[in-house]
Protein backbone atom coordinates (compact mmCIF):
# COMPACT_ATOMS: atom_id res chain seq x y z
CA UNK A 1 0.00 0.00 0.00
CA UNK A 2 2.70 2.34 0.91
CA UNK A 3 4.47 1.57 -2.80
CA UNK A 4 1.30 2.79 -4.15
CA UNK A 5 1.34 5.84 -2.61
CA UNK A 6 -1.20 5.66 0.52
CA UNK A 7 -0.34 6.94 3.62
CA UNK A 8 -0.05 3.73 5.92
CA UNK A 9 -0.07 3.75 9.48
CA UNK A 10 0.53 0.41 11.24
CA UNK A 11 -1.20 -0.09 14.85
CA UNK A 12 0.61 -2.74 17.07
CA UNK A 13 0.98 -4.13 20.47
CA UNK A 14 4.82 -5.72 19.77
CA UNK A 15 7.16 -3.20 19.04
CA UNK A 16 9.23 -6.10 17.01
CA UNK A 17 6.26 -5.67 14.40
CA UNK A 18 7.69 -2.98 13.32
CA UNK A 19 11.21 -4.73 12.20
CA UNK A 20 9.20 -7.46 10.57
CA UNK A 21 7.38 -4.32 8.56
CA UNK A 22 10.62 -3.56 7.16
CA UNK A 23 11.93 -6.75 5.72
CA UNK A 24 13.02 -6.21 2.14
CA UNK A 25 12.55 -2.65 2.65
CA UNK A 26 15.20 -0.50 1.26
CA UNK A 27 14.59 2.28 3.45
CA UNK A 28 13.33 2.43 6.70
CA UNK A 29 9.13 2.00 7.15
CA UNK A 30 9.38 5.76 8.14
CA UNK A 31 11.79 6.86 5.58
CA UNK A 32 8.97 5.54 3.06
CA UNK A 33 6.25 7.44 5.08
CA UNK A 34 4.70 4.96 6.90
CA UNK A 35 3.95 5.15 10.66
CA UNK A 36 4.18 3.39 13.65
CA UNK A 37 1.90 3.58 16.71
CA UNK A 38 2.69 0.47 19.94
CA UNK A 39 -0.49 -0.12 21.54
CA UNK A 40 -3.59 -2.24 21.85
CA UNK A 41 -6.46 -1.71 19.75
CA UNK A 42 -8.96 -1.21 21.93
CA UNK A 43 -7.10 1.63 23.75
CA UNK A 44 -8.60 4.98 22.85
CA UNK A 45 -5.11 7.29 22.73
CA UNK A 46 -3.56 4.60 20.68
CA UNK A 47 -6.09 4.58 17.99
CA UNK A 48 -5.91 8.54 18.16
CA UNK A 49 -2.29 8.56 18.16
CA UNK A 50 -2.51 6.23 15.14
CA UNK A 51 -4.24 8.79 13.05
CA UNK A 52 -8.16 7.29 12.96
CA UNK A 53 -9.66 10.59 12.95
CA UNK A 54 -8.19 11.29 9.58
CA UNK A 55 -7.96 7.40 8.41
CA UNK A 56 -10.10 7.29 4.75
CA UNK A 57 -10.35 3.09 5.69
CA UNK A 58 -9.69 1.36 8.64
CA UNK A 59 -8.84 -2.42 8.07
CA UNK A 60 -8.51 -4.34 11.68
CA UNK A 61 -6.32 -7.79 10.88
CA UNK A 62 -5.18 -8.71 14.09
CA UNK A 63 -5.19 -12.32 14.93
CA UNK A 64 -8.46 -12.48 17.28
CA UNK A 65 -11.76 -12.17 15.35
CA UNK A 66 -13.93 -10.81 18.52
CA UNK A 67 -11.37 -7.77 19.03
CA UNK A 68 -11.61 -7.40 14.86
CA UNK A 69 -15.17 -6.85 14.75
CA UNK A 70 -15.58 -4.75 17.69
CA UNK A 71 -12.48 -2.24 17.16
CA UNK A 72 -14.04 -2.03 13.30
CA UNK A 73 -17.51 -0.94 15.20
CA UNK A 74 -15.24 1.43 17.14
CA UNK A 75 -14.09 2.55 14.25
CA UNK A 76 -17.45 2.81 11.90
CA UNK A 77 -19.87 3.88 15.11
CA UNK A 78 -17.02 6.68 17.32
CA UNK A 79 -14.97 7.91 14.25
CA UNK A 80 -17.09 7.66 11.35
CA UNK A 81 -14.53 6.39 8.69
CA UNK A 82 -15.50 6.05 5.92
CA UNK A 83 -14.52 2.44 4.93
CA UNK A 84 -13.81 -0.31 7.35
CA UNK A 85 -12.55 -3.91 7.27
CA UNK A 86 -12.58 -6.33 9.46
CA UNK A 87 -10.38 -9.85 9.34
CA UNK A 88 -12.49 -12.56 10.66
CA UNK A 89 -11.66 -16.29 10.62
CA UNK A 90 -15.13 -17.76 11.67
CA UNK A 91 -17.04 -18.02 8.40
CA UNK A 92 -20.22 -17.76 10.33
CA UNK A 93 -19.39 -15.06 11.97
CA UNK A 94 -17.98 -12.71 9.35
CA UNK A 95 -21.20 -13.71 7.41
CA UNK A 96 -23.79 -12.65 9.79
CA UNK A 97 -21.95 -9.28 10.71
CA UNK A 98 -21.18 -8.54 6.82
CA UNK A 99 -25.30 -8.64 6.75
CA UNK A 100 -25.28 -6.55 9.85
CA UNK A 101 -23.40 -3.85 7.57
CA UNK A 102 -19.73 -4.57 8.77
CA UNK A 103 -17.53 -5.04 5.84
CA UNK A 104 -15.27 -8.58 6.69
CA UNK A 105 -13.08 -10.54 4.88
CA UNK A 106 -12.60 -14.03 5.97
CA UNK A 107 -9.76 -15.75 4.60
CA UNK A 108 -10.91 -19.49 5.74
CA UNK A 109 -13.90 -18.81 3.43
CA UNK A 110 -11.60 -18.02 0.64
CA UNK A 111 -9.79 -21.05 1.50
CA UNK A 112 -12.56 -23.00 1.06
CA UNK A 113 -13.88 -21.57 -2.14
CA UNK A 114 -10.30 -22.21 -3.44
CA UNK A 115 -9.74 -25.80 -2.37
CA UNK A 116 -13.28 -26.64 -3.87
CA UNK A 117 -12.58 -25.14 -6.78
CA UNK A 118 -9.43 -27.33 -7.01
CA UNK A 119 -11.24 -30.37 -6.45
CA UNK A 120 -14.00 -29.58 -9.26
CA UNK A 121 -11.01 -29.49 -11.26
CA UNK A 122 -9.20 -32.40 -10.29
CA UNK A 123 -12.09 -34.27 -10.66
CA UNK A 124 -13.40 -32.52 -13.74
CA UNK A 125 -10.03 -33.81 -15.35
CA UNK A 126 -10.33 -37.10 -14.02
CA UNK A 127 -13.99 -37.46 -15.27
CA UNK A 128 -12.66 -36.54 -18.77
CA UNK A 129 -10.08 -38.93 -18.48
CA UNK A 130 -12.36 -42.45 -17.22
CA UNK B 1 -35.81 -18.66 33.21
CA UNK B 2 -33.88 -20.17 31.16
CA UNK B 3 -30.12 -18.27 31.48
CA UNK B 4 -26.88 -18.86 29.75
CA UNK B 5 -23.94 -18.08 31.61
CA UNK B 6 -20.51 -18.11 29.31
CA UNK B 7 -17.05 -18.28 30.93
CA UNK B 8 -16.40 -20.58 34.35
CA UNK B 9 -14.44 -18.61 36.62
CA UNK B 10 -14.86 -17.99 39.77
CA UNK B 11 -17.85 -15.31 38.88
CA UNK B 12 -19.28 -17.82 36.24
CA UNK B 13 -19.22 -20.50 38.29
CA UNK B 14 -20.26 -19.04 41.50
CA UNK B 15 -23.26 -17.60 39.42
CA UNK B 16 -24.10 -20.58 37.87
CA UNK B 17 -24.72 -22.49 41.47
CA UNK B 18 -26.67 -19.55 43.08
CA UNK B 19 -28.81 -19.25 39.95
CA UNK B 20 -29.38 -22.91 39.88
CA UNK B 21 -30.12 -23.53 43.64
CA UNK B 22 -33.00 -20.33 42.74
CA UNK B 23 -34.25 -23.25 40.36
CA UNK B 24 -33.63 -21.31 36.98
CA UNK B 25 -32.20 -23.29 34.54
CA UNK B 26 -29.09 -22.59 34.07
CA UNK B 27 -26.01 -23.74 30.92
CA UNK B 28 -22.79 -22.73 31.58
CA UNK B 29 -20.36 -22.12 28.58
CA UNK B 30 -16.78 -22.43 29.39
CA UNK B 31 -14.00 -22.74 26.34
CA UNK B 32 -10.93 -24.11 28.18
CA UNK B 33 -11.15 -27.68 28.14
CA UNK B 34 -9.57 -28.80 31.83
CA UNK B 35 -11.70 -26.00 33.80
CA UNK B 36 -14.36 -27.39 31.58
CA UNK B 37 -13.95 -30.71 33.52
CA UNK B 38 -12.92 -29.79 36.49
CA UNK B 39 -16.60 -27.44 36.79
CA UNK B 40 -18.41 -30.54 35.54
CA UNK B 41 -17.97 -32.91 37.80
CA UNK B 42 -20.21 -30.15 40.07
CA UNK B 43 -22.93 -28.97 37.48
CA UNK B 44 -22.97 -32.16 35.18
CA UNK B 45 -25.04 -31.77 32.34
CA UNK B 46 -25.35 -27.53 33.42
CA UNK B 47 -21.81 -26.97 31.72
CA UNK B 48 -21.27 -27.04 27.77
CA UNK B 49 -17.81 -27.13 26.45
CA UNK B 50 -17.11 -24.58 23.48
CA UNK B 51 -16.00 -21.12 22.35
CA UNK B 52 -19.26 -19.42 22.98
CA UNK B 53 -18.62 -16.49 19.98
CA UNK B 54 -18.65 -19.24 17.85
CA UNK B 55 -22.54 -19.13 17.23
CA UNK B 56 -22.89 -23.19 16.48
CA UNK B 57 -21.62 -23.45 20.51
CA UNK B 58 -24.29 -20.75 21.39
CA UNK B 59 -27.19 -22.42 19.38
CA UNK B 60 -26.35 -25.73 20.31
CA UNK B 61 -27.02 -24.32 24.38
CA UNK B 62 -30.27 -23.41 23.15
CA UNK B 63 -29.79 -19.74 22.56
CA UNK B 64 -32.81 -19.21 20.65
CA UNK B 65 -34.96 -20.12 24.03
CA UNK B 66 -32.67 -18.43 26.25
CA UNK B 67 -34.44 -15.63 28.51
CA UNK B 68 -31.13 -13.97 29.40
CA UNK B 69 -27.52 -14.43 28.28
CA UNK B 70 -24.62 -13.80 30.96
CA UNK B 71 -21.16 -13.22 29.26
CA UNK B 72 -18.34 -13.00 32.42
CA UNK B 73 -15.31 -14.13 30.26
CA UNK B 74 -12.07 -12.34 31.15
CA UNK B 75 -11.94 -11.30 28.01
CA UNK B 76 -14.10 -7.78 27.15
CA UNK B 77 -13.86 -8.27 23.72
CA UNK B 78 -15.55 -11.99 23.75
CA UNK B 79 -17.89 -10.40 26.63
CA UNK B 80 -19.17 -7.65 23.69
CA UNK B 81 -19.71 -10.21 20.73
CA UNK B 82 -21.24 -12.67 23.01
CA UNK B 83 -24.36 -10.23 24.32
CA UNK B 84 -24.28 -7.72 20.78
CA UNK B 85 -24.80 -11.32 19.30
CA UNK B 86 -27.28 -12.36 21.99
CA UNK B 87 -29.43 -9.36 21.60
CA UNK B 88 -28.98 -8.55 18.08
CA UNK B 89 -28.79 -11.93 16.48
CA UNK B 90 -30.88 -13.94 18.72
CA UNK B 91 -32.93 -11.49 20.13
CA UNK B 92 -32.44 -12.61 23.88
CA UNK B 93 -34.49 -10.20 25.70
CA UNK B 94 -31.98 -9.38 28.84
CA UNK B 95 -27.95 -9.24 28.30
CA UNK B 96 -25.55 -8.94 30.96
CA UNK B 97 -21.99 -7.98 30.24
CA UNK B 98 -18.55 -8.04 32.74
CA UNK B 99 -16.15 -5.43 32.37
CA UNK B 100 -12.95 -6.33 33.21
CA UNK B 101 -10.98 -3.19 32.35
CA UNK B 102 -13.40 0.08 33.12
CA UNK B 103 -11.69 1.73 30.49
CA UNK B 104 -13.35 -0.40 27.94
CA UNK B 105 -16.70 0.31 29.64
CA UNK B 106 -17.32 2.98 27.21
CA UNK B 107 -17.06 0.56 23.82
CA UNK B 108 -19.66 -1.46 25.54
CA UNK B 109 -22.18 1.50 25.28
CA UNK B 110 -21.25 2.26 22.35
CA UNK B 111 -22.23 -1.00 20.59
CA UNK B 112 -25.18 -1.05 23.11
CA UNK B 113 -24.03 -3.82 25.35
CA UNK B 114 -26.35 -2.62 28.52
CA UNK B 115 -25.86 -3.32 31.58
CA UNK B 116 -22.29 -3.68 31.82
CA UNK B 117 -20.95 -4.55 35.12
CA UNK B 118 -17.45 -3.50 36.16
CA UNK B 119 -15.86 -4.94 39.40
CA UNK B 120 -13.29 -2.66 39.42
CA UNK B 121 -15.59 0.19 39.30
CA UNK B 122 -18.04 -1.35 42.40
CA UNK B 123 -14.69 -2.04 44.40
CA UNK B 124 -13.97 1.79 43.82
CA UNK B 125 -17.24 3.20 44.65
CA UNK B 126 -17.09 1.13 47.85
CA UNK B 127 -13.74 3.32 48.82
CA UNK B 128 -15.35 6.05 47.74
CA UNK B 129 -18.30 5.38 49.92
CA UNK B 130 -15.95 4.04 52.89
CA UNK B 131 -13.41 7.09 52.26
CA UNK B 132 -15.84 10.00 52.50
CA UNK B 133 -13.54 12.53 52.15
CA UNK B 134 -12.75 11.07 48.79
CA UNK B 135 -15.58 13.60 47.56
CA UNK B 136 -18.37 12.30 45.89
CA UNK B 137 -20.23 8.81 46.27
CA UNK B 138 -21.97 7.25 43.32
CA UNK B 139 -25.16 5.98 44.47
CA UNK B 140 -26.87 4.61 41.79
CA UNK B 141 -26.95 4.97 38.01
CA UNK B 142 -29.86 5.03 35.77
CA UNK B 143 -28.23 4.75 32.30
CA UNK B 144 -31.57 4.27 30.59
CA UNK B 145 -33.13 6.94 32.29
CA UNK B 146 -30.48 9.53 32.24
CA UNK B 147 -30.09 10.35 35.54
CA UNK B 148 -27.45 9.64 38.68
CA UNK B 149 -27.91 10.07 42.62
CA UNK B 150 -25.34 10.97 44.74
CA UNK B 151 -24.27 11.65 47.80
CA UNK B 152 -21.45 14.28 49.37
CA UNK B 153 -20.29 15.10 52.72
CA UNK B 154 -19.81 18.86 53.68
CA UNK B 155 -16.51 18.75 55.29
CA UNK B 156 -14.86 21.55 57.18
CA UNK B 157 -13.51 23.56 54.84
CA UNK B 158 -16.44 23.02 52.21
CA UNK B 159 -17.82 26.22 50.33
CA UNK B 160 -21.35 25.91 51.35
CA UNK B 161 -21.91 25.44 54.51
CA UNK B 162 -23.74 28.26 56.35
CA UNK B 163 -25.43 29.34 53.04
CA UNK B 164 -29.13 28.76 52.50
CA UNK B 165 -30.29 26.03 49.46
CA UNK B 166 -31.71 28.55 48.41
CA UNK B 167 -28.79 30.71 47.26
CA UNK B 168 -26.66 28.19 45.64
CA UNK B 169 -25.71 28.26 42.38
CA UNK B 170 -26.75 24.19 41.32
CA UNK B 171 -25.83 23.69 38.03
CA UNK B 172 -28.91 23.32 35.82
CA UNK B 173 -29.75 19.95 35.34
CA UNK B 174 -29.37 19.31 39.52
CA UNK B 175 -31.24 19.39 42.33
CA UNK B 176 -30.59 18.76 46.03
CA UNK B 177 -32.76 15.67 47.26
CA UNK B 178 -32.19 15.18 51.02
CA UNK B 179 -29.92 16.51 54.04
CA UNK B 180 -29.28 13.55 56.73
CA UNK B 181 -28.09 15.28 59.94
CA UNK B 182 -27.37 13.57 63.16
CA UNK B 183 -28.65 10.39 61.43
CA UNK B 184 -31.92 12.00 60.10
CA UNK B 185 -32.85 12.97 56.91
CA UNK B 186 -35.28 15.48 55.22
CA UNK B 187 -35.99 17.28 52.03
CA UNK B 188 -34.03 20.94 51.68
CA UNK B 189 -36.37 24.04 51.24
CA UNK B 190 -34.98 27.15 50.13
CA UNK B 191 -34.30 28.12 53.34
CA UNK B 192 -32.61 25.27 54.84
CA UNK B 193 -29.19 26.19 56.15
CA UNK B 194 -26.06 23.84 55.74
CA UNK B 195 -24.15 22.80 58.04
CA UNK B 196 -20.99 20.54 58.04
CA UNK B 197 -21.11 17.48 58.47
CA UNK B 198 -24.64 17.09 55.95
CA UNK B 199 -24.46 14.80 54.27
CA UNK B 200 -26.41 15.67 51.09
CA UNK B 201 -28.08 13.91 48.58
CA UNK B 202 -28.51 15.07 44.47
CA UNK B 203 -30.03 13.70 41.36
CA UNK B 204 -28.41 15.00 38.31
CA UNK B 205 -28.27 14.66 34.86
CA UNK B 206 -25.02 12.39 34.21
CA UNK B 207 -22.19 15.07 33.34
CA UNK B 208 -22.50 17.17 36.32
CA UNK B 209 -20.40 15.88 39.02
CA UNK B 210 -17.34 17.72 37.92
CA UNK B 211 -19.78 21.07 39.05
CA UNK B 212 -21.38 19.85 41.61
CA UNK B 213 -17.90 18.96 43.11
CA UNK B 214 -16.73 22.15 42.76
CA UNK B 215 -19.75 23.64 44.65
CA UNK B 216 -19.82 21.34 47.25
CA UNK B 217 -16.32 20.96 47.77
CA UNK B 218 -13.27 23.25 49.47
CA UNK B 219 -13.84 26.72 49.69
CA UNK B 220 -11.33 28.74 47.30
CA UNK B 221 -12.47 26.55 44.68
CA UNK B 222 -16.37 27.12 44.87
CA UNK B 223 -16.38 30.64 43.76
CA UNK B 224 -18.48 29.62 40.85
CA UNK B 225 -16.80 29.45 37.80
CA UNK B 226 -18.22 26.81 36.61
CA UNK B 227 -15.35 24.49 36.72
CA UNK B 228 -14.81 21.41 35.32
CA UNK B 229 -16.70 20.55 32.23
Amino acid sequence: MLHEGHEVSCLDEDPESHARLEVGLEKSWEDLGGQFTVGAGLEIEALVAAGIEQADIFISSTDGDNTNIIIAQIAQRRYEVPNVIARVLDPLRAEWYQRQGLNTVCPTRVAIDMLEETVHQASGRAAGRA
Amino acid sequence: MYIIVVGAGKVGWNLARELLEKEHEVTLIEADRRRYLTVEQELEHNISYGDASELWVLERAGIQRADMVIAVTGDDEDNMLICQVAKEKYLVEQIIARVNNPRNREHFDLLGVKPSVSATDLILRLLEHEVPEYGLVHLLDLQEEQLEIIEMLLGKDCGVTGRRVGDLEMPEGSLLISVLRNGKGFVPGPDTVLEVGDEVLAVLDPGHEEQLKVLFGPAEGSQGNGAGG
